[in-house]
């Protein structure tokens, strides 16, 4: 942040970080306390939809830069979820506890909770109206509505079905993802086929289905079964992940454990009670059947921004609703007093809490310059990380930016391509308590 | 991209340790307190207890590695690279040093017996 006047890059710390604790809170005592910055006055009314990771980390950071402002999140559901856990969850690693947590929990002081649904979005009027119809102005409006996951758009596909007859379901509920654990150790007992796979639209965090596709794998080696066994990757158009060198390396690695890749295959319809999921292909329609199967569905905007006037108007992001907004400031293009960040935003890479991490606080810069009547220069580029598990108890440290550079955050010392089990103690140590300080906005 | 300030790590770790993140150097700087004391009031190391302390030490790294092991629900086992090799000799060398320094501060203020006449 600009206000700290002892700041080091951002490379400098994470090297740092390799030194351990003791030497991390040596620097931390030169510091000057963060609130010691002076706030800016201001009557500005800002109203976030979504209390999610980006709506929470963006108030958190509003809170603690504004004075006198009216800070408002409207968010109707009660619970919080650490998705990042969610792998671990349906892997058998983690309990749901690991993953639910209350949004109270994180709502600073001075920050309104309006806990009903955003119902529309009037961007004309500067107001949101919620589910129970209450009226709610804004100056400045921060969308982080997070997003859908579409299952009803793959026919046959049962969420309350998850965690019988092979079906798994990671993304769709903390208890989904235990009732996924629970079908897959089954799965992984007996063997079987085992098939994986992505949607072709927009999604959060397009590493999720490729770690699943690794942790099955190794636990069907584990059991004995893997021998006995076929794993099917879909792939949803000719690559393994957005980025071509990650792509690469993961089609090196499926490769190595003997993961077959179909690619071209869009899930389309889902039976069952014959096990049977039907692809969209470019030569028509194909059947695979299956023993075990993880579904992720497509995923969209929620209707709240979809039938609002804030999606791009053309193109693929205009039909998944995503907001059309500046990449680099994450401000609306059309109405400049408001801001997508999250999953909501229509930007080419980045539905993660990484990428919320650096998103939140460029947006709130650029709604405090204008607040301010200035101009800020805070841009997000794209970054985005994903400790990609390879194998239970090693990982690839994957971060990225909207260029498909690597942007490795220990050059030198933590390769990016490689599975390490470093990079696994940061993802089952380090990654919650920096998600959790990042929602209170520390981090 | 934006600097980060070094305060995100004392949150990061902070969220990490919750009170253990004072308790934790609190025991180092009572362990090393303790060594100090003791060498000064022995005059010097006292070789017995030296290879007593060594040995705590050892099986303490390993205790490292375990909990580390427990923590992170998976083990020394699973490294991958140099890097990976390097973590898991400072996680052993920091259980050698702290459970040495600790073991040794402990039983020389249980034994008074080497302590230099008049100190």
């Amino acid at each position: 942040m600009t206000d700290i006047p002892s700041k080091l890059s951002r490379r400098d710390l994470m090297k740092l970080s390799g030194l351990g604790a003791a030497a991390l809170t040596l620097p931390v005592a030169a510091a000057k306390p963060a609130q010691a910055a002076e706030k800016i006055k201001t009557n500005a009314r800002i109203v976030i939809i979504g209390a999610g990771a980006a709506g929470l980390a963006a108030a958190s950071h509003l809170s603690q830069r504004l004075e006198g402002a009216a800070i408002i999140l409207i968010d109707r559901r009660k619970a919080h979820y650490y998705q990042p856990g969610f792998t671990l969850v349906a892997a058998g690693l983690k309990p749901e506890s690991y993953v639910t947590t209350a949004t109270a929990d994180y709502v600073r002081n001075g920050v309104e909770l309006i806990e009903e649904q955003a119902a529309e979005i009037d961007p004309d009027g500067n107001k949101v109206v919620t589910d129970k119809g209450r009226v709610v102005p804004y100056d400045y409006l921060i969308v982080a509505a997070g997003l859908h996951l579409d299952y009803a758009a793959i026919e046959g596909m049962e969420v309350d079905k998850i965690g019988k007859d092979g079906l798994g379901g990671v993304y769709a509920s903390p208890a989904a993802a235990v009732a996924t654990a629970k079908a897959m150790f089954e799965f992984a007992e007996k063997g079987g086929v085992g098939l994986f796979g992505r949607p072709a639209t927009e999604m959060k965090c397009a590493g999720a289905p490729l770690k699943y596709t690794f942790i099955v794998d190794d636990y069907l080696r584990r059991s004995g079964a893997r021998g006995k066994s076929e794993i099917i990757y879909a792939a949803q158009n000719k690559t393994l992940f957005s980025v071509p060198i990650v792509s690469e390396k993961v089609r090196m690695l499926f490769r190595d454990r003997g993961v077959k890749v179909a690619y071209d295959r869009v899930m389309t319809a889902i039976d069952l009670s014959r096990k049977v999921a039907t692809f969209k292909t470019p030569d028509g329609v194909e059947e695979i059947k299956y023993d075990f199967t993880n579904v992720v569905p497509p995923m969209r905007a929620p209707d709240v921004v979809r039938n609002s006037p804030l999606p791009w108007r053309t193109g693929q992001w205009a039909t998944e609703g995503w907001m059309d907004v500046d990449r680099g400031s994450l401000r609306h293009k059309r109405y400049p007093n408001v801001f997508g960040v999250g999953d909501i935003a229509g930007v080419p890479k980045g539905k993660t809490a990484a990428s919320v991490k650096w998103q939140a606080p460029v947006a709130v810069d650029h709604l405090i310059a204008s607040i301010e009547g200035k101009t800020s220069d805070a841009v997000y580029t794209g970054y985005t990380s994903c400790p990609l598990i390879t194998q239970l108890g090693r990982a690839m440290l994957v971060e990225f930016d909207y260029e498909n550079n690597l942007t490795p955050s220990f050059p030198g010392v933590i390769a990016p391509l490689e599975e390490l089990w470093i990079t696994w103690v940061m993802k089952t140590m380090a990654l919650k308590p920096t998600y959790i300080a990042m929602l209170r906005g520390h981090a | 991209m934006k600097d980060l300030d070094p305060l995100v790590f004392f949150y990061v770790f902070r969220e990490m340790l919750g009170p253990l993140l004072w308790l934790l150097p609190l025991l180092a700087l009572l362990g090393i307190a303790g060594f100090v004391y003791v060498l000064m009031r022995d005059g010097g190391l006292v070789s017995r207890r030296l290879v007593i302390s060594e040995v705590v030490g050892f099986f303490g790294g390993f205790a490292a590695l375990a909990l580390m092991a427990w923590v992170t629900l998976s083990g020394f086992s699973d490294a991958g690279g140099p890097v990976d090799w390097l973590l898991v000799g400072v996680i052993w060398g920091v259980g050698v040093i702290g459970g040495a320094v600790l073991s040794y501060a402990v039983l020389g203020l249980f034994d008074r017996s080497h302590a230099k006449q008049g100190y």
